[in-house]
C-alpha cells in the first residue's frame, strides 16, 4: 500500500480514535466521579456512612473492572444496541468504553479525595458544613491536582482499551494497526500508527503532568 | 456560656475499650478563657470534640448558649456549629484557597452574600493583621501566619464561643505568645468566651482564667487560676511553679515555699516577719511570674528559730500560701 493510499486512512483513524476517547472520557468523569464521591461518601468512616449501599458498590465497580475489556465489549451488546441504536461503529464503541473506565475513574477518585487530610473534612464539619457543601467546596478542589492526574490515566487507559473495539467495528488507531500493519504486514503502517499511539500517550501524560502541578496550590 | 453535664465517652469494644471521658461536668461561664490541661491521652481532644459534637459523646448533656447541643440533628446541629469557632493544632486550612477564601468559607457556609463576605473578610483580615496577605496560599505561610488565618476564619461568623485545640501546639515559644496575645485581645474585645485544651501550662500560665486538669479521662480539679494558686494542694498550681530545689537542711529548721499573689507581693512581708518574731530567714530561691494576669511570686525560704510555728501562722494569715517541706 502506497503512502498516498494508508496516509488518508490513518487521519480519519486517528480522528475516530480522538473521538471514541474524548467523548467516552467526558461520559467517564461524568460517571465516574459521583461514584467514586459516593464510594468515599457511604464509607463506614465516611461523612454518612452507609455499609450496604458502599459494599453493594465496591463490588459492582470490582465486578466490571475484573472482566477483560473484550469480554465486556461483547457481554455488552445488547445494552449498547438499547444506549446507542447499533452495537457496531464507533459511537456504539463509546457504550462499552464508557462502562469500562467508569469504575476505574470511581477508584481513582475515590484514592485521590482519600487523601484529603480528614483535619480539612472535621474543620469543615465544624464550621457548619452540609455533606454537599463538604464535597463540593473541600474534597472536590483539594482532590484536583489528583483527579486531573486520574483523568490523564483514564485517557491513557480508554486508548489502549479503544483499540479492541476493532472488533465491533469501531475503527480507529488500534483497528487500523491490526488490519492493515498485522494481518496485512503492512509494517509501515504498523510502525506509524504504534509511533502515534505513543506520541498519543506521552502528550496526554505530560500535559495531565502540568495541568495538576498547575491547579496543586500546596 | 459552655455547659457540660454527666459527658461519657467509651471508644472501642470489650479488651479494646478505652474511657476517653469519665462523667465529665463543665461550666464556662461568659467571657472566660478556660484552659483544660492533661498529658496526651487524657482525653482533652474528646472532650472539646465532644461540644460542637465532631465527637458524638455516649452520655450526658452539652449546652451552649442556652441551646442543647447534644439534643441537635442535621440542619440544627449545623446552625449552632455556626455560632462556635473553632481552630485546631494543625490548623486546617483549605490548601487549594487563599488566605481570603479560606476566610470567606464558612461566610459561604452560612449563605452571605459575596459583596458582605469581601468586607467581612477584608475587616479579618485586618484584625488578624495579614491584610497583605489576602492572596496567598496556606503552603506561603509561616505557623503564626496560618493559626492567625484560622482565628480569622473560626471568628467570621460573629461567634460567641470559640474552640481551641492545641492550637499553639505546633508553633515556636514567640509565635505561641503572639497567638495568644491575640486570643486573649479578641477575647477582650468581642467578649468571647474560649475554651482551649493544651498540653502547655505556658497558655494557661498566660491567658487562661479558669483552668481543669483532666486525667485518664476525668476532672482531677477545676477552678478559677486565683483559687487553684492559693489552694496549697492543687496539683495545676503546683505545676505554674519551678519544681522546688531539694536543699540539705539542719534538723532544726524549717523550709517552706511561700506563694504571693497580687497586692501580698508588693508588702515587705518578710522584713515585718524578722522584726516581729525571733527567726532567721534564708532565701534559697524564688521567682515572680504572671498568672492568669496577676503578679505571682514564689520564695523558697529557710526559717530558723524559736517561734516557727508562731511564724507559719503568720504568714497563713495575711493570705499566702505556704508549703512547709519535710
Amino acid at each position: 500500500m502506497s503512502f498516498e493510499e494508508w496516509f488518508p486512512r490513518l487521519v480519519q483513524a486517528s480522528l475516530t480514535t480522538l473521538y471514541m476517547v474524548g467523548v467516552s472520557t467526558l461520559l467517564t468523569v461524568l460517571f465516574g466521579l459521583p461514584l467514586g464521591v459516593l464510594l468515599i461518601v457511604s464509607d463506614s468512616k465516611g461523612l454518612s456512612p452507609k455499609p450496604a449501599l458502599n459494599k453493594i458498590l465496591g463490588v459492582v465497580v470490582n465486578l466490571t473492572r475484573s472482566l477483560p475489556f473484550i469480554i465486556l465489549l461483547v457481554v455488552l451488546i445488547p445494552f449498547t444496541r438499547w444506549i446507542a441504536g447499533t452495537s457496531i461503529g464507533p459511537t456504539a464503541a463509546i457504550v462499552p468504553l464508557t462502562i469500562a473506565a467508569v469504575p476505574f475513574f470511581a477508584r481513582v477518585t475515590e484514592s485521590a479525595l482519600r487523601e484529603v487530610p480528614s483535619g480539612l473534612i472535621e474543620a469543615a464539619q465544624a464550621m457548619g458544613s452540609s455533606e454537599w457543601q463538604i464535597v463540593s467546596k473541600v474534597y472536590i478542589p483539594e482532590a484536583l491536582p489528583g483527579l486531573v492526574l486520574g483523568v490523564a490515566l483514564t485517557l491513557i487507559n480508554l486508548l489502549g482499551y479503544s483499540a479492541m473495539a476493532g472488533a465491533v467495528g469501531g475503527g480507529g488507531l488500534g483497528d487500523l494497526a491490526i488490519r492493515y500493519g498485522y494481518q496485512r504486514f503492512e509494517t509501515e503502517v504498523m510502525l506509524v500508527t504504534v509511533v502515534l499511539l505513543v506520541l498519543f500517550v506521552q502528550m496526554v501524560q505530560s500535559l495531565g503532568d502540568r495541568i495538576a502541578a498547575k491547579v496543586s496550590k500546596r | 456560656m459552655i455547659k457540660l453535664e454527666n459527658v461519657s465517652k467509651t471508644f472501642g469494644r470489650g479488651v479494646d475499650e478505652v474511657h476517653a471521658l469519665h462523667n465529665i461536668s463543665l461550666d464556662i461561664g461568659r467571657g472566660q478563657i478556660y484552659g483544660v490541661v492533661g498529658a496526651s491521652g487524657a482525653g482533652k481532644s474528646t472532650l472539646i470534640r465532644c461540644v460542637n459534637r465532631l465527637e458524638e459523646p455516649d452520655n450526658g448533656a452539652v449546652w451552649v448558649d442556652g441551646e442543647e447541643i447534644t439534643a441537635l440533628q442535621g440542619e440544627g446541629l449545623r446552625q449552632a456549629r455556626r455560632k462556635m469557632g473553632m481552630i485546631f493544632q494543625q490548623f486546617n486550612l483549605l490548601s487549594q484557597r487563599t488566605c481570603a477564601e479560606n476566610i470567606a468559607f464558612p461566610l459561604e457556609v452560612a449563605g452571605v452574600s459575596k459583596s458582605n463576605r469581601k468586607r467581612r473578610v477584608q475587616d479579618l483580615l485586618t484584625l488578624v493583621g495579614l491584610e497583605d496577605k489576602a492572596r496567598a496560599y496556606p503552603a506561603q505561610l509561616s505557623g503564626g501566619q496560618k493559626q492567625r488565618v484560622g482565628i480569622a476564619r473560626a471568628i467570621a461568623n460573629n461567634p460567641k464561643v470559640l474552640l481551641s485545640d492545641e492550637a499553639t501546639s505546633a508553633l515556636d515559644p514567640a509565635t505561641t505568645d503572639s497567638i495568644l496575645e491575640l486570643l486573649k485581645d479578641l477575647n477582650q474585645r468581642l467578649g468571647l468566651t474560649i475554651l482551649l485544651i493544651t498540653h502547655q501550662m505556658e497558655v494557661v500560665k498566660k491567658i487562661c482564667d479558669h483552668a481543669a486538669l483532666l486525667e485518664n479521662g476525668r476532672l482531677v480539679e477545676s477552678g478559677s487560676i486565683a483559687n487553684l494558686i492559693s489552694n496549697p494542694l492543687s496539683r495545676l498550681s503546683r505545676a505554674f511553679f519551678p519544681p522546688i530545689i531539694e536543699v540539705p537542711k539542719d534538723s532544726t529548721a524549717v523550709q517552706a515555699a511561700i506563694t504571693f499573689i497580687g497586692g501580698v507581693a508588693d508588702e515587705p512581708i518578710l522584713a515585718k516577719l524578722v522584726r516581729r518574731f525571733d527567726v532567721d530567714v534564708n532565701i534559697l530561691g524564688g521567682s515572680i511570674q504572671e498568672i492568669g494576669g496577676k503578679r505571682v511570686g514564689q520564695l523558697q525560704v529557710e526559717f530558723k528559730g524559736d517561734q516557727m510555728i508562731a511564724t507559719l501562722e503568720y504568714l497563713r494569715g495575711l493570705g499566702l500560701r505556704v508549703e512547709v517541706s519535710e
